[in-house]
This record gives C-alpha cells, structure tokens and sequence, in this order.
C-alpha cells in the first residue's frame, strides 16, 4: 500500500488519564506536535515521568488523544471507529516496558501469537518463531514459560513478539534495560537491521550510551511537552 | 521436539488465553447440571399439564347440566330464563332435541317410546359456585328439573392443570435467568484471571469478537457439558413419572429393554437441553466480554 505523508503525526496533541474520582486529570502531554517519516530512527528521550511511554500509547492506538489529532499509518486514532483499531494494531510491533508476556504460554508461543492473530499456517508459523529465537539467542528457551527466564532473556522474548511479524512501524519502551552491554549492542543491530529494511523506528530510552552508539534523530520530552528535535 | 511440547505447543495455538485452566470451573458445571435437570423435568412437567388440561377440556365444557323432564317449550324456557339471570352462569344452552335423538338411537331405537328430558348445558362462570343452590332454584321455577354437576370436578382439575403449567414455564424461565446470571459471573471470573492476557491480545490487534469468540466457546462447552450431564440425570426421574402416569394415559404400557417404558422418555426435548445450555453459555460469554472490552479504545 503506498502512503503519502508521515508514518506518524500528531497534531497539539495533550492527553490526560482517567482521574480517579471520574474525569481527567492534570494533562501528561501538552501541545506535542511531530512528523516520523516513512523509514525513520527516532530516538525518544527524557527524565523518567516525562510521558515517554505515554507518547508510545497514543502511537500504538492503546490510548486516544484528549487534545489535538494523532495519525499512524494513515488512521487518525482519535475519531476512528473502534473496529477499524485492530486491524492497525496488527501493522505495529511493539516492546513494553513491563514486557507483557503472556505467563501461561511457552516463549515459543508467546513469540508466535501475533502470526497467529494474522491467521498464518502454523507451518510458517513454525519456522518464522524458530528464526527469530535463533536471532536473538533463545532457540533452547522456547519450550521455558517466562517465569523460567531470566529478565534479559524475557526482554529479548518481549522483542522477538515485536518483531516477528515485521511491522510497518516499531515501538520499543526500553528495550535494553535489563540487558547488557553487549546484549544490548546485539538487539541495537536487530533494530538497525530491520530500519534499514524499511521498518519506522521509536526507541524510548534512558540509556545515553545507547544514543551515543547509534546516532540518530532524538525527540527530547520533559514534563509533557517536547524540549527539543535534534537530527542525530 | 517431545511430544509433549508438541501438545503444548498446539494447545497454545488453540487456547492462548489459557482459558481451560482460568475458566475450568467444576462448579459452574455442576451448577449448570442441577439447573438442566431442573430444567429438563420442569418442561416435562409442562407438557404432562399441558396434556392433562388438553384431555379434559372436553369434559369441561358442559362442566353442569340441566334434565328437564317433560320438556315442552314453555318448561325448557323458564328453566332457560332462570339459568340466564344467575350471575354465576355464564351460558346456559338446549341441546337439540333431534342430536339427543341422534346420541341416544344406538340404545333407544328410531321411533323412542320414552320421553326424552330436556337438557339444557350450562358453563359457569365460577367453577367454585355452588351447583346445589343453581339445582334448587331451577327446581323452585321448574318442578322436576335435575341439574347435575358431573363435569366440575374435571373442569377443576383442568383449570389446576393450566396452572400448573404456567407455573412450569415461569420456573422455566426462571432457571435460564439463573444459568445466564451463573455462566456471567464464571465469565467475569475468568476475564479477572485473565486480564494482562487480554489486554495483551487487544494491544496486539485482537479484534473483539476473536477476544470474546475464545470466552465464548470456552463457557459454551462448559455449558455443554453440563447441560448433558443434567439430561442425564433426568433420564431416571422420566422413568418414574412415566410409571405414575401410566394409569391416566391411554396408551398401552409398554416396556422396553430392562423392562423400562424406554419410549416414554422426550429424548428430543432432553438432546435440546445441552444444546439450549450450550447457546446460553455462548450468547451470555459473547455479551460479558464485549461489555467489557467496551471499555478498551
Ligand atoms: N495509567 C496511568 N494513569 C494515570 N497516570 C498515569 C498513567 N500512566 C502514566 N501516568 C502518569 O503520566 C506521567 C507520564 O508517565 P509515563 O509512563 O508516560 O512516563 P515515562 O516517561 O515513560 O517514565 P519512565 O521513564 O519512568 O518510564 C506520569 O506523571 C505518570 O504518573
Ligand atoms: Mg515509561
């Protein structure tokens, strides 16, 4: 499908979470406005509770903007009805800062879940999941259920899910933190890899050393609002 | 790879929300049997009223009639005329000399030597009214007249039968009420188990009839299970009921293989009981979730 414009866009955005006595709270973000080109690597930086991982939501359509307009992949989430979601959800990997594995299955099937959302043949289900444990180093954990790992191994799991069904955009909430160093020198490469072969990056991070070693654009957020859009 | 990672593997293909173990409730199952059987001798216990009524009504119609001896015209209409001004009558009606004639030739011949009473058929308006008093005051205006009361009896046991079933059909819809309220809470537990996978599923592009689809055939088969074991259960109790209807029935008795009345089971009604718990389970789990994922943009 060919796409004109930006990857993601967003327009004086402000969001604000459910109070809970009923309402809106204080706005976390405030007035953002960006563009991501198509084939972007954007790095998202900032002081922890400046509203990193909140952006990344508004990006993946698990949270719609209170204020202004958000447009990924050619769906402005704001207004877009309900059943048109999923279907660009599918579009978008992404590795969440708490990781998210699903405690009950194997890392085999919790890396195979999104091909099996997209309704592939469990054969190529099978090969696609046992390369990219390959890649990242966990083909002898597949058969382990998170708990059984150690927290640098469930990241890398975390990212494999991302990844495995090569999505159009990708978003990584601190993809390295329980890594080390070398660990995350080896998942740097897996996302330079992949931008390179077209895939639109966000990568939020403390890790400035990370930065450092793969300079690219940086969207620098504080306090809600964004402090700077430096080309790398 | 062992064959038990090969099961694994295609049971998290198949359940990746891990719902046969969230969502293994013996109690729900338990819960849904007690209320299939309930169900199942509820509506048999219907269609028996149901019967019973049927079979009566006829004898209800004339629930008392009136034999007027010597019924000239003027007799059978004071007798008429005080029949229609008691309030507790509703019609009060002749019955044609010449369909007396007719119901009485087997016995009596073409040309009757004996005079044939008049007979007026009354229907109440109150099956609790005193036929007596009615008889005497006939008796009062037309001297001679006997009012017989023979069909109130039946008319009563019809009127008790109607009720029974409708009493039968409010039980009825009370235990789907209950199934529904039962198999929503199981749901509900389940989505509580289940949360951080849900969400998981939804954040990767799970549409919400695929979310709620697994909820749904999980509860429905549950449902299934249960409702099939309750239809069992029934099964013995028709036996009996079939043994203790025997005599008002017509049919002849029959029995089967073990000497038991095989034919006189509904087994059309029973194999409908799972499936209606089965679509229950279904429809409740469907609405549940989707309620629930309402709240998810
Ligand atoms: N679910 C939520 N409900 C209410 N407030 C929230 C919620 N999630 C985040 N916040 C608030 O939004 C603000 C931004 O949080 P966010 O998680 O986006 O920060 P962050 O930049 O990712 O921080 P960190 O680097 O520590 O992960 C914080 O003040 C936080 O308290
Ligand atoms: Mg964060």
């Amino acid at each position: 499908m060919e796409r004109s414009g930006p990857v993601v866009r967003f327009d004086a955005v402000g969001l604000a979470y459910p109070a809970p006595g009923g309402g809106l709270g204080a706005e976390v973000l405030r007035g953002v406005s960006l563009a991501l080109d198509d084939g972007s690597f954007t790095w998202l930086l900032g002081p922890s509770g400046a509203g990193k991982t909140s952006l990344l939501r508004l990006m993946h359509a698990a949270l719609r903007p209170t204020r202004g307009a958000v447009e990924v992949l050619g769906v402005g989430t704001g207004a877009a009805p309900r059943r048109t979601l999923p279907e660009l959800r599918r579009r978008i990997g992404v590795v969440h800062q708490d990781l998210r594995l699903l405690p009950h299955l194997s890392i085999f099937d919790n890396v195979a879940l999104p091909l099996r959302l997209g309704r592939r043949p469990e054969s190529v289900i099978a090969e696609d999941v046992a390369e990219i444990l390959r890649w990242i180093g966990l083909d002898h954990r597949a058969h382990a259920r998170p708990e059984e790992l150690s927290g640098g191994e469930q990241q890398r799991a975390a990212i494999a899910r991302a990844v495995v069904c090569r999505p159009t955009l990708l978003l990584a909430d601190e993809p390295t933190g329980n890594v080390d160093a070398s660990q995350a020198r080896r998942l740097l490469a897996l996302f330079a890899e992949m931008n390179r072969l077209g895939t639109t990056i966000v990568i939020a991070t403390h890790s400035e050393d990370l930065v450092q070693r793969f300079p690219a654009p940086a969207m620098r957020l504080e306090r809600g609002r964004i402090r700077g859009h430096d080309e790398g | 790879m062992t064959r038990a990672e090969r099961a694994r593997r295609r049971a998290g293909a198949r359940d990746p929300l891990g719902l046969r173990r969230a969502m293994s409730d013996r109690l729900l199952q338990a819960l849904i049997a007690a209320m299939a059987l309930l169900a199942a001798l509820t509506f048999a216990g219907a269609r028996a009223a149901d019967g019973f009524a049927e079979r009566w009504r006829s004898g209800a119609e004339s629930a008392v009639t009136v034999q007027v001896p010597e019924p000239s015209l003027t007799r059978m209409a004071l007798a008429l005329g005080v029949l229609s001004v008691m309030p507790e009558v509703a019609e009060a009606n002749p019955v044609d000399g010449e369909r007396m004639a007719e119901l009485l030739r087997p016995w009596l011949g073409d040309q009757p030597a004996l005079p044939l009473p008049g007979v007026i058929e009354v229907r109440l308006r109150d099956l609790n009214a005193d036929v007596a008093l009615i008889g005497d005051r006939v008796a009062e205006a037309v001297p001679g007249a006997v009012t017989e009361a023979h069909g109130v009896w039946v008319a009563r046991l019809a009127a008790l039968a109607r009720g029974v079933r409708g009493m039968a059909l409010a039980a009825l819809a009370l235990v789907v009420l209950i199934a529904v309220a039962v198999v929503a809470v199981a749901v509900r537990t389940g989505i509580a188990a289940r949360q951080e996978s849900v969400l998981v599923l939804h954040q990767l592009g799970a549409t919400g009839s695929e979310i709620a689809g697994r909820f749904a055939r999980r509860a429905a088969a549950l449902a299934f299970g249960g409702g099939a074991a309750g239809a069992a259960l029934a099964v013995p109790a028709f036996f009996v009921l079939a043994r203790l209807a025997q005599p008002f029935g017509d049919a002849v008795p029959t029995e089967g293989l073990g000497g038991l009345p095989w034919d006189r089971v509904p087994w059309i009604d029973l194999a409908l009981v799972p499936l209606a718990a089965a679509a229950i389970g279904w429809l409740t789990a469907q609405a549940v979730v989707r309620r629930w994922l309402a709240r998810l943009p």
